[in-house]
């Protein structure tokens, strides 16, 4: 089993879209593709974010980093929220973006999320990383 | 996976969505086929043609928009063809051969019956007119979807033994013309039990390998405990459905560390407890409370099991280990589930909690009565117990003796080295 990000990139045309949907519509859309991944147990965590608008941005172009309010430049594909699914395959992760309720023009990206099992076990900073995942359950 | 994926392959990246949709939907295939076509057997092959199929299709014309919906037409056309054929032999399917005019008809699957199918699929696969190696073997192939290939290796018996068992399961459900449907409302609940001690088995298997040179098969463990999810989802309202899961899950938590780098045993007092997996602790234990929260008259015997591994879970360290309430626990499993494996494990939390004379009591009950003759466990038990109490000569003769008769290599190993330490 490994863990895979789906990462959802909203568009202005996938947001103009689902701004037009009745929000108890897409919270039934939402609601039963997010039923279908707790059924199938490989749910383990998902998170939506604010409008863009809302955000700030700390830009490190300059010698000291500038603040400003969002939303993020002229990106196009901003990153919205994301789930984050323990399955067999990478394959099984596409399998079940394919499935995600998302509008027209939005757009998926999946990548896999490495385990500190990954890293040198005997580096200082890893020992006190996993410590606190220890901790906190996040092993 | 299915057998025809095992063939030589026409195009890996075909191969691989294959794999992933049948994994991930396998069950709700077979029990919407099987509510079409009222023959579990029927289902699963037409299905498994679809999968072979679609191996061919895909790789050719790529993967389609609605997979499992093409899977499902596809499976579905085949069992109408099967109709067609078996209608000039068999009355019963003359019916269903006929095309119907509804084009409605063609839905891949009614999302409102789909938890039904698979929930009716999983009561038919453990069916009682079925031996309990049937049921396990047809769970295993038409709920999880696993090959008969994968369930052979999973329990080490050749794939002769298991084809057999899966073709005879499937006679035998059409010999006492079991329905594809739930059981009444009023049996349910005493049919569920045959459900989850299939599960159960499964998990064991996986969690404790009886025979081989491996300890653990967590594929096939983690398979049970995917099977227990998708039960406790179908099933929310009965307490053992969670009772189970959380079992399982707070099991499965300490495998990382049940294994050395060797793949030896390592024992529960000598366990790295940080490396037992929380989230799984953290599913388990609220797996647990529902269950707890739903048993309006106490924890079954799956929640009571649970509730053991959920002290472990919850202490640092063996000494520090609530053994009291583990004593009781073992106490309440004992009479609502009475057996000499029960009592052999009081008997061990007893000689933490109390120490190794009173346990020993209860272990010498045990042999007196005769109990648990052949098994390992308990000479493997009273051999410690007399080690702790110093009776050396009698301790090692008990450990030899459970080595002999233990059939894993790495227990037997375990036993072996306890044996030679009081040397």
């Amino acid at each position: 089993m490994a863990k895979y990000m789906l990462i959802m990139r909203a568009t202005d045309e996938s947001l103009a879209k689902m701004m037009s949907t009745p929000f108890e519509e897409m919270l039934e859309t939402v609601g039963r593709f997010n039923e279908e991944l707790i059924r199938a147990g490989v749910l383990v965590a998902a998170e939506g974010l604010e409008d863009p608008a809302q955000g700030v941005v700390v830009d490190f172009g300059g010698e000291t980093p500038v603040v400003t309010d969002g939303p993020y430049g002229e990106t196009k594909e901003l990153f919205g929220g994301f789930y984050l699914i323990d399955v067999a395959s990478e394959e099984e992760a596409v399998q079940w973006a394919r499935r995600m309720p998302a509008s027209a023009g939005a757009k998926c990206e999946i990548r896999r999320v490495p385990t500190i099992d990954e890293f040198p076990q005997d580096n200082e900073w890893i020992i006190r990383e996993r410590a606190w995942r220890e901790r906190t359950g996040q092993l | 996976m299915p057998a025809a994926v095992d063939g030589p392959p026409r195009d890996e990246s075909a191969r691989r969505v294959v794999e992933a949709v049948w994994r991930m939907s396998s069950a709700r295939i077979v029990g919407a086929l099987a509510r079409y076509t009222g023959d579990v057997d029927l289902a699963e092959e037409v299905a498994q043609e679809a999968v072979a199929q679609a191996l061919v299709t895909w790789s050719r014309d790529g993967v389609p928009a609605n997979p499992v919906g093409w899977l499902l037409t596809t499976a579905r056309r085949r069992a109408i063809d099967g109709f067609r054929r078996r209608s000039a032999l068999d009355e019963r399917y003359a019916l269903l051969a006929v095309p119907s005019a509804d084009p409605s008809d063609d839905l891949p699957w009614d999302p409102d019956r789909i938890d039904d199918d698979v929930l009716a699929l999983m009561f038919v696969a453990c069916h009682p007119v079925l031996s309990p190696e049937a049921r396990v073997a047809l769970t295993l192939r038409a709920v999880g979807g696993l090959t008969s290939e994968e369930i052979a290796r999973a329990f080490l018996v050749p794939v002769a033994t298991v084809q057999a068992r899966i073709t005879r399961a499937k006679k035998t459900l059409g010999a006492a013309r079991v329905p594809f449907a739930l059981p009444p409302a009023e049996e349910r609940r005493g049919r569920l039990g045959g459900v989850l001690s299939v599960l159960y088995v499964i998990f064991t298997e996986g969690s404790t390998a009886t025979t081989g040179d491996s300890l653990l098969r967590p594929d096939l463990a983690y398979e049970a405990i995917r099977l227990a999810r998708t039960l406790a989802a179908l099933m929310p309202d009965e307490p053992e459905a969670h009772g189970l899961l959380a079992l399982c899950e707070l099991t499965a938590a300490r495998f990382p560390a049940r294994t050395g780098p060797d793949g030896e045993a390592v024992l529960l007092a000598d366990q790295d407890r940080r490396r037992w997996d929380r989230s799984a602790i953290r599913r388990g234990l609220a797996a647990l409370d529902r269950a707890a929260a739903l048993g309006a008259a106490g924890l079954g015997p799956y929640g009571l099991q649970a509730a053991i591994a959920g002290c472990h879970a919850a202490a640092p360290s063996v000494p520090e280990t609530d053994w009291e309430q583990i004593v009781l626990l073992y106490e309440t499993l004992g009479r609502v589930a009475p057996s000499p494996v029960v009592e052999l494990n009081r008997a061990v939390a007893v000689a933490m909690a109390q120490g190794p004379q009173q346990a020993l009591a209860i272990v010498d009950d045990l042999v007196a009565t005769d109990r648990l003759a052949g098994s390992h466990l308990l000479p493997g038990v009273r051999g410690e117990l007399l080690g702790q109490l110093g009776r050396t000569a009698e301790a090692r003769a008990e450990l030899e003796l459970a080595a002999r008769l233990c059939r894993n290599a790495r227990e037997r190993a375990v036993l072996l080295r306890k044996a030679a330490a009081l040397a």
